[in-house]
């Protein structure tokens, strides 16, 4: 279930004096089985473009075509499209309520109007995606658990739903490092394993040197620049003039190649940095030996 | 003799009230005066627990905490500890009280009871030293998660504290805020003397610091400059904690037999060692 | 949308008015509120006529002196011309007198209700611009500094005066933080398919539990944290505390006072010797 975005617009209280420009003329298409990482600075309209995906704001101009479908056209089931497409936002454990864990995740299931059977085998399967133990689990009180497990608690409610397309908006931001990995972890068994197709808007550059199959950088409310994370994160002065990072990997890549050490120029792994620099190191050894 | 500690923590323990285990247990540490000390430690080491300590918000189970020499426990000594080792939260919409930004740094001033026509020049000099000057007469929601975080700085350091104490006062906001705030903390520790404990899971906060403290399971496990706690690769691994990449790569070439020294920290570090190992003859250039 | 709402009705403008000690507008809003009292009623005409000239010259005067646009000023009645029109109607229809103006069926109207009547609707009318003028003029922490200044004597009585103070700042600044909050909570129940529009009553108070829970526990959160930012700050109470504004009178508050007690002695003097 393919998402087109088609020259969206967005202002912020149009007409008046306050008008801001959030999104101008943004155009893209996320393909079934990408993960494709939002990178941009606070303000870029990163925020904006997230919420336009599954129709909580409506665009000042442009399309956002599912499947084919305008979200926002006339002779659309809008609550069908949205289902199919699941947000999370940023601190997503703010919006828990039930008294269960297992209650809160069938809140969206029983939105869709499902049959209590239905609804029980989505939570079960939401649980697993998120890796926390039913048995254990269900019946606790949401409120009672660490900030990770809560945070995984609120994305199951949305996997519970069963969406074609995942959005998420920073979703490790505030946890520590362990928490972060198994958000992260549960991600990438998502796309793995379920083939979802997974939008992701994160700060940290290290997160999608890990995940991402593809980036879109934003700035100031436009796409600078689409790319695999190798084409974007060698392009290193493209990323620091508007103010954002590249992994560390890239930064050491640079540097070594400035010191004349020959690598690739489009390095940005640890591990395949590991690799071409004990190649070189090797190679290096036996050319002395040669000699 | 040794220096005069700024803080000294003895034997801590502390419980939580209904806890079944504790906190914190048998922590010792001690600060000196202009000292930017990092504890590095996961969500529930204890690391907020140890903050919470030394500015006699708890007071310990079991052991002592001295603040300027002021032991904790004595509670006629509160406001005294209190106004030397100022604080600074997590969430930088919960620590700001007044309506406007230059209230809400008068706020600590109007509760020690300084006199008003002092206060305005103390405020003055706080918002100038964090760089918040034009925005003195804004209201707080108007402001970035990192200038909310700079005006909960000033509204301390118009206290005039010897030492800061930051409970992950970073852990909300993105990386230009982050930067924002750990660069005005490290201006206040280097041009004004005063200490800082800044209290973190990130490591390449940490790495900034001129000593780390990493805490797990409400123990110190590891002290030292940062190049010697993160050299522990694997014991941080274990603890859940990340390493510098760097250091962490190091590691592994090391692992492959690649002979490069340890306290490897930055990108330029490895840059040049790994150069150094791969042409020697270049040494010393 | 949430998070436009600007906070009361303050019109943030620089004016002598404006600049008043918030002490003395609250003290002489009670005085005006006062003087409306001590017009005249209609058994009286000419001198009620007088009375309310004259308040309406002052409300002009001090609508004027504060730079608030009329319209604004007439938007504060807006939710109560219901009751003012009852006011009117009521009057109208039920007061007795003697020179009958319009009579048919049950309906009779006299000259002497139609003048209660428009005594009564205009007496409404002015406390509500009076007050009206108070809070467009004043900023809502302004106005808690006055209460809690004028309230500091009942202190004595164990009248808790800055607390009350302090809680309206606390609420004032944390008032922008939950809309902002109760708007994204409501986006992400959204996203998950709650409906906060259609359905009957019931249904619908229903479909506000995932929003209202969660913003409880999210203040409740927030109450816990603050405690604990103000007590690292040293805050303990009203006692031994100096604060940054500090209230003075000025001569501008010294004319304001000066002129409504003139207004009021005009409204008394002319009540007495005018009896008509």
């Amino acid at each position: 279930m393919p998402i087109e975005v088609r020259n969206l617009t967005h202002c912020y209280s149009q007409g008046s004096a306050l008008t801001t420009v959030a999104l101008n003329d943004v155009s893209f298409v996320a393909e079934d089985g990408e993960f494709i990482g939002i990178v941009g600075h606070t303000g870029s309209g990163k925020s904006t473009l997230v919420q336009h995906l599954n129709g909580l704001l409506k665009p000042t101009s442009g399309q956002v075509l599912v499947d084919g479908q305008d979200l926002n056209g006339e002779h659309v089931d809008r609550r069908a499209l949205r289902q199919r497409i699941g947000l999370v936002f940023q601190y997503p454990e703010y919006q828990l309520f039930e008294e269960t864990v297992a209650k809160d995740i069938a809140f969206g299931p029983k939105n869709q109007k499902l049959s209590p059977q239905e609804i029980d085998e989505r939570v079960r399967y939401a649980m697993d995606c998120v890796h926390l133990d039913y048995e254990k689990y269900a019946e606790r009180s949401p409120f009672e658990l660490s900030g990770g497990q809560m945070r995984r608690v609120a994305i199951a409610g949305v996997l519970a739903m069963r969406p074609s397309v995942l959005i998420l908006d920073e979703p490790t931001a505030g946890l520590d490092p362990r928490g972060r990995d198994r958000i992260l972890t549960m991600l990438e068994e998502l796309h793995e394993r379920e083939h979802v197709t997974i939008l992701m808007v994160s700060h940290s550059m290290d997160d999608m040197a890990r995940l991402a199959t593809r980036l879109i950088v934003m700035a100031d409310g436009k796409i600078v620049a689409t790319g695999t994370p190798r084409e974007i994160f060698a392009r290193e002065d493209m990323m620091t003039s508007i103010g954002l990072d590249v992994p560390a990997a890239s930064r050491l890549c640079r540097a070594l190649r400035e010191r004349g050490v020959s690598l690739p120029p489009d390095l940005y792994r640890l591990d395949e940095l590991k690799e071409h620099i004990l190649r070189a190191w090797k190679g290096g050894k036996e050319e002395a030996h040669a000699e | 003799m040794q220096n005069e500690s700024l803080i000294r923590i003895d034997e801590v323990s502390f419980t939580y009230e209904g806890a079944s285990s504790p906190a914190l247990s048998h922590v010792s540490a001690d600060i000196q005066p202009g000292e930017f000390v990092a504890v590095l430690g996961h969500n529930g080491s204890g690391k907020s627990t140890l903050a919470k300590l030394l500015n006699a918000l708890y007071i310990p189970t079991e052991g002592t905490v001295a603040v300027c020499g002021y032991d904790t426990r004595k509670e006629e000594l509160v406001w005294e500890i209190r106004r030397r080792a100022g604080m600074i939260f997590q969430n930088p919409d919960n620590q700001i009280v007044a309506t406007l930004v230059k209230e809400d740094v008068a706020f600590g001033l109007e509760n020690l009871g300084v006199p008003t026509e002092e206060m305005i020049p103390r405020i003055e000099s706080a918002l100038s030293a964090v760089r918040m000057s034009k925005y003195a007469d804004s209201a707080p929601h108007q402001l970035s998660g990192g200038q909310k975080q700079r005006v909960a700085i000033a509204g301390i350091l118009a206290m005039e504290p010897s030492v800061i104490i930051a409970d992950e006062a970073t852990a909300m906001l993105d990386p230009s805020g982050r930067k924002e705030v750990l660069d005005t903390i490290r201006m206040l520790n280097r041009k004004k003397g005063i200490t800082v404990v800044w209290i973190t899971h990130f490591m390449e906060e940490a790495a900034q610091a001129d000593r780390v403290l990493v805490v797990t399971d409400g123990e110190v496990r590891l002290s030292g400059t940062p190049a010697e706690v993160f050299d522990n690769v694997d014991l941080m691994q274990e603890m859940h904690l990340d390493v510098p990449p760097m250091t962490a790569l190091a590691n592994a070439l090391r692992q492959e037999g690649m002979p490069l020294p340890a306290g490897i920290l930055t990108v330029e570090d490895l840059a040049k060692e790994v150069d150094q190992v791969l042409c020697p003859s270049k040494s010393g250039t | 949308m949430l998070n436009n709402v600007t906070l009361g009705q303050y019109y943030p403008v620089d004016s002598p008015i404006h600049r008043l000690d918030p002490r003395v507008k609250l003290v002489l809003t009670i005085a005006f509120i006062v003087s409306v009292f001590l017009v005249k009623d209609a058994s009286f005409p000419i001198s009620s006529f007088i009375g309310y000239a004259l308040l309406l010259g002052f409300i002009i005067l001090a609508a004027r002196l504060s730079r608030v646009p009329f319209k604004l000023l007439l938007k504060g009645l807006k939710p109560l011309r219901l009751i003012i029109l009852i006011t009117f109607i009521l009057n109208l229809f039920f007061t007795g007198g003697s020179v009958v103006w319009v009579e048919f069926w049950i309906i009779r109207i006299t000259r002497e209700a139609f003048l209660q009547a428009l005594c009564y609707s205009l007496r409404l009318v002015f406390l509500v611009s009076g007050t009206s003028l108070l809070t467009l003029t004043t900023s809502p922490i302004a106005l808690a500094d006055g209460i809690e200044l004028l309230l500091t004597p009942l202190k004595k009585l164990r009248f808790p005066a800055h607390e009350l103070a302090m809680m309206m700042t606390i609420a004032l600044r944390f008032i922008p933080t939950l809309l902002e909050e109760t708007d994204k909570i409501m986006k992400a129940q959204m996203a998950r398919g709650a409906d906060f529009e259609s359905g009957n009553l019931i249904s619908r108070a229903r479909s506000m539990v995932p929003l209202l829970v969660p913003l409880f526990v999210s203040a409740f959160r927030r109450a816990g944290d603050l405690a604990m930012a103000m007590e690292s700050r040293c805050y303990h109470g009203g006692e031994g505390r100096t604060r940054l504004r500090v209230l003075k009178i000025t001569r501008g508050d010294l004319l304001a006072c000066g002129v409504v007690a003139v207004l009021i002695a005009l409204i008394v003097v002319e009540g007495r010797f005018l009896p008509y």
